[in-house]
């Protein structure tokens, strides 16, 4: 582990325990993570969102964590009490979900929402939350924060939801941002605004940014480095601008099985699946 | 050639919301039209309304040269089906995918109903093995296959395609496209096709037009997309950001509302 390493994740392994017996969602996972924009992408069912979850100790309760090394810090998150766990979620890494319809609340104004997330780790008064709120919302480029700071999620569109969102987890300043898929319910040019001001603050703060997502293309073109998941493995691990010379067959597939515009109307290659894959 | 679908000044309301403006279109048989646009659009709500979902408008709805009018009859919707967007949405949960497939052909009195559905599922690549169980037991793109089924059912010469792949990952939305392109061409079948990706309409459609507000603000051909030639800022916007991620093209980005 190098000084610049934040995060070290070695042999990561998520269980679930279900009616029908274990279901392995990640098997052998292991990065570090420095103050860099890392990618994951993979398919449904590929594990990047439960590599993602297992970072915040967000893992649901049938799920079963292993690994050799979860180490942010000097801290060993694979056994840290609930307790603890608070002091690191929200504070010193933080998630930002997909879909700001489902992951704001919704009888609770926007402002008040922001409030209680950085009141929750900074002993702060009323008057000085409010003024932090305002200014987090005017740095995620929101145009009238006084407004927007008043109203509820349902009175604001998809890509204000969501900038919300960011602003509520970058307002106490974590180290690590992890991102869920923060802007596949958007629009394409608004998710391209949305990520901007992603990587704006990310650079100003110097943070890590997890940024987790099934389109390879969006992550490479945004991202430093990607890692690929299939079937809970990663089968690839990539600098972003090395994108072409992919070699693994699945990272290729999925390229390949992208529509292009090229005015082609051709099939489609198609991914074929191998056994082996899975396999490491 | 006829048009088979021939759109003129249509234009529709939700409330006092004017969605549609004075949309035209015209398909011809066996063609594949496509419709592009950012949410809000009205891109769905034009095929809704040909669907007959929208009760609200006003224009001429040619469709195999029978005006339509405000009531849709069932010849209409033997005609012409629909393809919603979310598989896991638009299948009942309790009925099997038989007793999915077997409901619009006894509506129809189609009869043969044994011999339909085995067709069906075999036309949309899946064998018989799926057609007693519920759609919870099938993945994602079983079940878009599943509703390209129902939709295949009743023989139709048009199916409406509302962002028929966009819930699916990238690798299935190659198969269920290449499903849509055998069978348009072995069927003799028309599109319109609805989608927010550009280039899965660039890869689908002959014809494309782009939607903002209501309006269409520009028509190009397959070729036209290709080689990016679109003169409409909008449509320009919407062409770069389809780009992917750069930040001096996101920092020229202008609100179109």
């Amino acid at each position: 582990m190098t000084t610049d390493t934040l995060l070290s994740v070695k042999n990561l392994a998520i269980t679930f325990s279900t009616s029908k017996g274990p279901v392995h969602a990640v098997r052998g996972v292991s990065f570090d993570l420095g103050r860099e924009r890392l990618g994951i992408v993979g398919e449904s069912g590929s594990g990047k969102s439960q590599t993602g979850r297992a970072i915040l100790g967000l893992t649901a309760a049938n799920g079963k964590i292993t690994a050799d090394q979860m180490q942010f810090h000097d801290l060993d998150l694979r056994n840290l009490s609930k307790r603890d766990w608070r002091k690191v979620r929200g504070a010193r890494i933080s998630m930002i979900m997909q879909d700001p319809k489902y992951s704001l609340n919704p009888v609770m104004t926007i402002g008040d929402q922001i409030i209680e997330a950085y009141r929750e780790h900074h002993k702060v008064n009323a008057i000085e939350a409010k003024r932090r709120a305002l200014d987090m919302l005017a740095a995620v480029k929101i145009r009238d924060p006084e407004r927007v700071f008043n109203s509820y999620p349902h009175e604001v569109s998809g890509g204000m939801g969501q900038r919300v969102m960011i602003a509520m987890m970058l307002i106490p300043d974590p180290e690590i941002l992890i991102a869920d898929e923060p802007t596949s319910a958007l629009d394409v040019t608004v998710q391209l605004q949305v990520m901007a001001i992603l990587d704006d603050l990310v650079r100003e703060r110097g943070m890590a940014l997890v940024f987790i997502s099934h389109d390879l293309h969006l992550v490479s073109s945004f991202c430093d480095r990607v890692l690929v998941m299939y079937q809970g493995h990663v089968v690839e691990e990539i600098r972003a601008s090395e994108l072409d010379q992919a070699k693994h067959p699945y990272t290729q597939g999925l390229l390949n099985c992208l529509p292009k515009m090229d005015g082609n109307h051709a099939e489609l290659p198609v991914l074929t699946r191998e056994a082996s894959w899975a396999e490491t | 050639m006829t048009a088979m679908i021939e759109i003129t000044k249509l234009n529709a309301w939700f409330d006092d919301n004017h969605v549609l403006k004075d949309i035209d279109i015209s398909i011809p048989a066996n063609g594949s039209f496509g419709l592009v646009g950012e949410s809000g659009s009205g891109k769905s709500t034009v095929l809704r309304t040909i669907t007959g979902l929208v009760d609200d408008w006003e224009g001429n709805i040619v469709v195999n040269n029978k005006e339509l009018t405000k009531k849709r009859d069932k010849t209409f919707y033997r005609l012409a089906q629909m393809v919603f967007q979310d598989p896991f949405g638009s299948l009942h949960p309790r009925h099997t995918i038989d007793r999915i497939l077997t409901e619009p052909v006894n509506i129809h009195k189609l009869g043969n109903s044994d011999a339909r559905v085995v067709e069906a599922l075999k036309q949309v690549g899946l064998d018989n093995s799926f057609r007693f169980r519920y759609p919870h037991q099938l993945s994602g793109g079983q079940r878009q296959r599943v509703a390209i089924a129902r939709a295949l059912i009743l023989e139709p010469k048009i199916l409406l395609l509302d962002e028929p792949t966009s819930a699916l990952d990238v690798s299935i939305q190659a198969e269920v496209l290449n499903l849509l392109t055998r069978l348009r061409n072995d069927l003799g079948l028309t599109y319109i096709m609805v989608s927010h990706d550009l280039a899965v309409v660039a890869h689908m459609c002959d014809d494309i037009a782009i939607m903002n507000h209501g309006r269409i603000v520009e028509r190009a051909t397959a070729g036209q997309l290709a080689d990016g030639k679109l003169e409409n800022p909008y449509s320009q916007q919407l062409f770069k950001a389809a780009g992917g991620y750069d930040r001096a093209v996101i920092d020229s980005f202008v609100d179109w509302d």
